[in-house]
């Protein structure tokens, strides 16, 4: 893993800056969020991660400095290693440049992580939502969104909510 | 000798219109093929060769919400899902009946949170509910069997 792994690693440490760490078996890159596209095309042209299984994010609620991580996981289909990016995102405003230039099939993953996390990505050709309804307000999967947890009707208060449950009519 | 050579072993049968039209509904109820979660599993189960629905006169699932008379709501129903379904419930020919299959459809189930709708009653009128998580073939059979009594139950008034 790490001679496979380990040229790639160097020459991101020394041309972007990037921290490396690793955790049981998995090496991650931390990296800085403006060169994200350079740096996605550095891996795939010259290392040969030529593949994005997963693209995610993960919230980082109540501090606004680097709230979001924007996670990246690439692989290579001639080693079969796999490289973990990580590019923090500040709360405000939550933008990153999109990779969809480099691995097409970031469209609908980057249009995912808008809709549930609010993070815009510029250059996306179709930043549209794809889980929630068009009209929806708010991004779901943000920790501050609320649950949206409804009173339960049980015996003792089934006709207090009745009143103001809908009825569907036919 | 003669009318009972024709009228074969039968005789003659004497019954209310209301009868006989309950009777006709309750044994050719075709429900619309759609399963929404886990509980369509229980339903296609339902369906196959162990239980067989078909003893009921439901063989057949309508691909066509214009063709069918009973809407199965098997599985949880997201915010997103509501409108087509009352979409399709708005399609389906009267007279049409609704089974909420499960806990999810029937309440919103262990998924108490922004995206999924808490009850199908919210959206379309339920006739009867089936609990269970998923219910078993047994369950929804005796939900049917139940829907059946309901409509045996009918006076020709109330028909819409």
């Amino acid at each position: 893993m790490e001679e496979l792994l380990g040229p790639a690693v160097k020459a991101l440490s020394e041309r972007f800056g990037a921290a490396a760490s690793e955790f049981r078996g998995e090496t991650t890159l931390l990296v800085p969020a403006g060169k994200i596209v350079e740096i996605c095309r550095t891996l795939r042209d010259e290392f040969g991660f030529d593949s994005l299984p997963v693209e995610t994010a993960v919230d980082y609620y109540p501090r606004s400095e680097a709230r979001f991580h924007v996670v990246y996981v690439l692989s290579s289909s001639q080693t079969h290693v796999y490289l973990n990016l990580r590019a923090p995102v500040n709360a405000d405003p939550a933008e990153i440049d999109s990779v969809e230039s480099i691995f097409p099939g970031a469209n609908w993953r980057e249009r995912e992580i808008w809709d549930l996390f609010g993070i815009r990505f510029t250059g996306n050709s179709d930043l549209r939502r794809i889980m929630m309804p068009p009209d929806w307000e708010g991004h779901p999967l943000r920790k501050d969104y609320p649950l949206g947890y409804e009173e339960v009707q049980y015996s003792f208060n089934y006709e207090e909510i009745k009143l103001r449950k809908p009825r569907g009519e036919r | 000798m003669g009318i009972e050579q024709k009228a074969g072993n039968l005789g003659i049968v004497t019954t209310t219109l209301e009868q006989a039209i309950d009777w006709s509904r309750t044994n050719s109820m075709w429900p619309v093929l759609f399963g929404l979660a886990c509980c369509a599993i229980e339903m296609m189960g339902a369906q196959a060769a162990n239980y067989d629905l078909s003893r009921f006169g439901m063989e057949l699932n309508r691909a066509s919400p214009r063709q069918s008379d009973l809407m199965i709501v098997a599985g949880r129903v997201s915010q997103k899902m509501a409108p087509v379904l009352r979409n399709l419930y708005d399609q389906m020919p009267d007279p049409k009946w609704v089974i909420a299959m499960g806990d999810c459809a029937a309440c919103g189930g262990v998924f108490n949170n922004y995206a999924v709708l808490q009850g199908v009653d919210e959206v379309v009128p339920v006739d009867v509910y089936v609990a269970g998580c998923p219910p078993r073939p047994e369950g929804l059979i005796n939900g049917i069997v139940l829907l059946d009594k309901k409509i045996h139950g009918e006076k020709l008034a109330e028909w819409k």
